[in-house]
């Protein structure tokens, strides 16, 4: 009971450490409709500028976690404008082209500045250490992620179904050319929605890096993990992403206890249930026509 | 055929000659012997092969580009992952255009594997700055190695534990030749030495979650862990968690061969891999006078102090074996003959005395177990507490 509970925990903060770098992807991937497979790029950004603010710098944690945000969502507006733009309404294979171009380029270049070592974003001494918590010791950061985890999801869902720009937003998406006869501003919308994706990659690249720790070929190593979340989850879909992201780190952390030799072998599996059983992902709408 | 198009081919033609005529003159007057060393220059594990040119380049700071008149030519070509038919094709071209007489380096085993049949052939030796399976030694008689192999850094470890009173242990290994090799040194060493393993986890290579194997260590009630992963970020991981998860509070103790804590990895591992004991041949922090000059120039190569790490030691070593067989053979292409004149070579290597067993051409050496802590200007290292000379590799003895 002890070991399921210990377990549990464990599979429940790695999941939201995934939800977290994933739920900005499935937002792209959703309702701009770009897959955007520079998103693990732009995590590693966020990690490599936290690290930069909280050991270099000396800067506490959260001032780290706000600068990545910021300062990933300032370099990656340019790229907005310049290249996304163009591939909005592009094939899917012109938009997996460029991107992946793009994270070639970001990793040479975090090659080039911040050398080929990992690198550690100091955690405040509170989330340094294990708690406690009876049946078994935790790091404080698991439960920070957990935390973290849910007011994302909780935020996202309140500003998607519950606000004027959710409103805007879900139009956009569903006929472009409708909305922009309504007069709202489609290309501000979009520019709104990549910003607050890329934001969210950020805070899940120094959120989740002492589990996928920063290093410059983050954007690769772990593209497809990310991309299997998204569609296991249905892109665009808060939901979704956040049942696919518990399921599959359920599933990887259990098999991992029970039979490590068994490798990847249950996640796998895992996928191509859900894939084969709902090929939109759990939560996934239906293309519309527009 | 009108007359600008005879123009150019005649232009063409006449350089086409200049050319040849350039590139034997250059042949016959400068004796030039090349090296071609192949490791990975680019991507994931370029680190690793800055680290062979940084050893390389210190030697030929050290000792001058020429052996008894012949100039020193090294050729590097780079295969940045393990790729078996790259490395292959990368030697033939090495072998066949670009004319080299030796050829070293090769970062993983696979691809030294692949290359081994071609240097019968080529009438070229092969000087291995690293790939550690014990294996690669039996598949030609061309082949000598200057790093180590996992079974050799592995099995000290054994003896190591259970004197410090350890008897029961969980190895961790992650699932590919060398770990495998790792775990079956590790528990032949400890049931030898009177202790036991109770259980032999393996994980995949992909592993970033470790959370259930420490749980799995943790149920198994284990004192100590043996742990091998290759170097690189997973490593990051697996400390962070055996202290996260309790582990390190509890008591527990992990130790592991110096893969883990390579000195390029040790800034970020810092606190977490406190108090790690490892076992391996070469520290950076080795105190000798010949290891102080050595990483003077290797950091010089490198550029930054923080990148030089183990791999740097093998190239260094291997360019000095290169240079003998170069004087040995006159300068003349003789793969076997070069080969047979390093054997039982003994010389002082920056990681302590060295000597190429004659027959398993590998490097009989002095294993170190070493603790992770601070020098006196705060960096991390990791420090010497143990040695045991004279080691060879206990995965060929037969």
């Amino acid at each position: 009971m002890q070991t399921a509970l210990s377990i549990a925990m464990d599979a429940f903060a790695y999941g939201m450490a995934l939800f977290i770098i994933c739920i900005g992807l499935s937002l792209t991937m959703g309702l701009m409709r770009v897959v955007n497979l520079a998103h693990g790029a732009f995590a590693m950004i966020g990690g490599y500028i936290a690290s930069y603010v909280a050991r270099d710098l000396g800067l506490g944690y959260g001032f780290a976690i706000l600068l990545a945000m910021i300062g990933t969502v300032l370099i990656a507006l340019p790229l907005e404008r310049l290249l996304y733009r163009r591939i909005y309404d592009r094939s899917e294979l012109s938009q997996v082209l460029m991107t992946i171009g793009i994270t070639f380029c970001v990793i040479g270049i975090t090659n080039y500045i911040f050398g080929p070592t990992l690198k550690t974003i100091p955690l405040p001494t509170g989330l340094a250490h294990p708690i406690d918590l009876g049946f078994r010791s935790i790091a404080g950061h698991r439960l920070f992620v957990i935390a973290s985890g849910l007011v994302v999801a909780g935020g996202l869902w309140f500003l998607i179904e519950r606000t004027g720009f959710g409103i805007h937003l879900r139009a956009a998406v569903e006929n472009v050319a409708m909305a922009r006869a309504l007069g709202i501003r489609t290309e501000i919308i979009y520019a709104a929605s990549f910003a607050l994706a890329i934001a969210l990659s950020a805070f899940g690249g120094v959120v989740g890096a002492e589990f996928l720790p920063i290093e410059p070929y983050y954007a690769l190593r772990y593209m497809v993990t990310f991309l299997v979340v998204v569609s296991v989850g249905g892109a665009g879909s808060i939901g979704g992403a956040l049942a696919a992201c518990l399921l599959l780190g359920a599933i990887d952390v259990t098999g991992r206890y029970l039979m490590p030799e068994f490798g990847n072998f249950f996640f796998y599996l895992a996928v191509i249930l859900v894939v084969c059983t709902f090929p939109r992902g759990l939560m996934g709408r239906a293309r519309s026509h527009g | 055929m009108n007359g600008t198009s005879f123009g150019r081919l005649l232009r063409s033609g006449a350089l086409a000659l200049a050319g040849t005529l350039a590139a034997w003159s250059g042949a016959a007057s400068a004796d030039t012997i090349k090296v071609g060393i192949i490791g990975p220059f680019s991507g994931p594990f370029a680190l690793q092969g800055k680290n062979f040119q940084a050893g390389a380049e210190a030697w030929l700071a050290q000792n001058g580009k020429s052996v008894a008149g012949h100039d020193i030519e090294l050729v590097y070509r780079d295969l940045p992952t393990a790729n078996p038919q790259q490395a292959r094709a990368l030697a033939q071209e090495l072998i066949v255009k670009d004319k080299v007489q030796y050829l070293g380096g090769v970062y993983f085993t696979p691809d030294a594997m692949a290359i081994t049949p071609l240097l019968k052939q080529g009438n070229v030796p092969l000087v291995i700055f690293n790939a550690a399976t014990s294996a690669i030694m039996t598949s030609s008689p061309l082949v000598v190695r200057t790093s180590f192999t996992t079974a050799q850094t592995a099995s000290p470890l054994g003896k190591a534990t259970v004197d410090r009173g350890i008897k029961k242990f969980v190895s961790v290994v992650t699932d590919y030749g060398p770990g495998v090799d790792a775990e079956g040194a590790f528990k032949k060493a400890v049931t030898a030495a009177g202790g036991e393993v109770v259980e032999s986890i393996r994980m995949p290579l992909n592993t970033t979650e470790f959370s259930p194997i420490m749980q799995r260590i943790r149920d198994a009630g284990a004192q100590g862990v043996f742990a091998f992963l290759p170097s690189g970020p997973p490593t990051l991981g697996f400390v962070k968690s055996f202290s996260d998860t309790g582990l390190k509070q509890a008591g527990v103790k992990l130790f592991a061969t110096g893969d883990l804590t390579q000195e390029s990895d040790l800034p970020a591992l810092g606190e977490a891999a406190s108090g790690m004991v490892t076992s391996f041949h070469y520290a950076v922090s080795h105190d000798s006078e010949i290891n102080k000059r050595f990483v003077a120039a290797a950091e010089k190569a490198i550029g930054a102090p923080d990148l030089l790490s183990f791999p740097a030691v093998g190239a260094y070593d291997g360019l000095f074996v290169i240079a003998k067989m170069i004087a040995a053979t006159g300068g003349k292409q003789d793969a076997e003959k070069a080969v047979e004149a390093v054997k039982g070579l003994a010389w002082e290597s920056p990681r302590g005395p060295v000597k190429i067993d004659p027959e398993t051409r590998h490097l009989t050496q002095t294993i170190y177990l070493r603790e992770v802590a601070k020098d006196a200007q705060g960096r991390w290292i990791n420090k010497e507490i143990a040695s045991f000379p004279d080691q060879g590799d206990p995965g060929l003895a037969k």
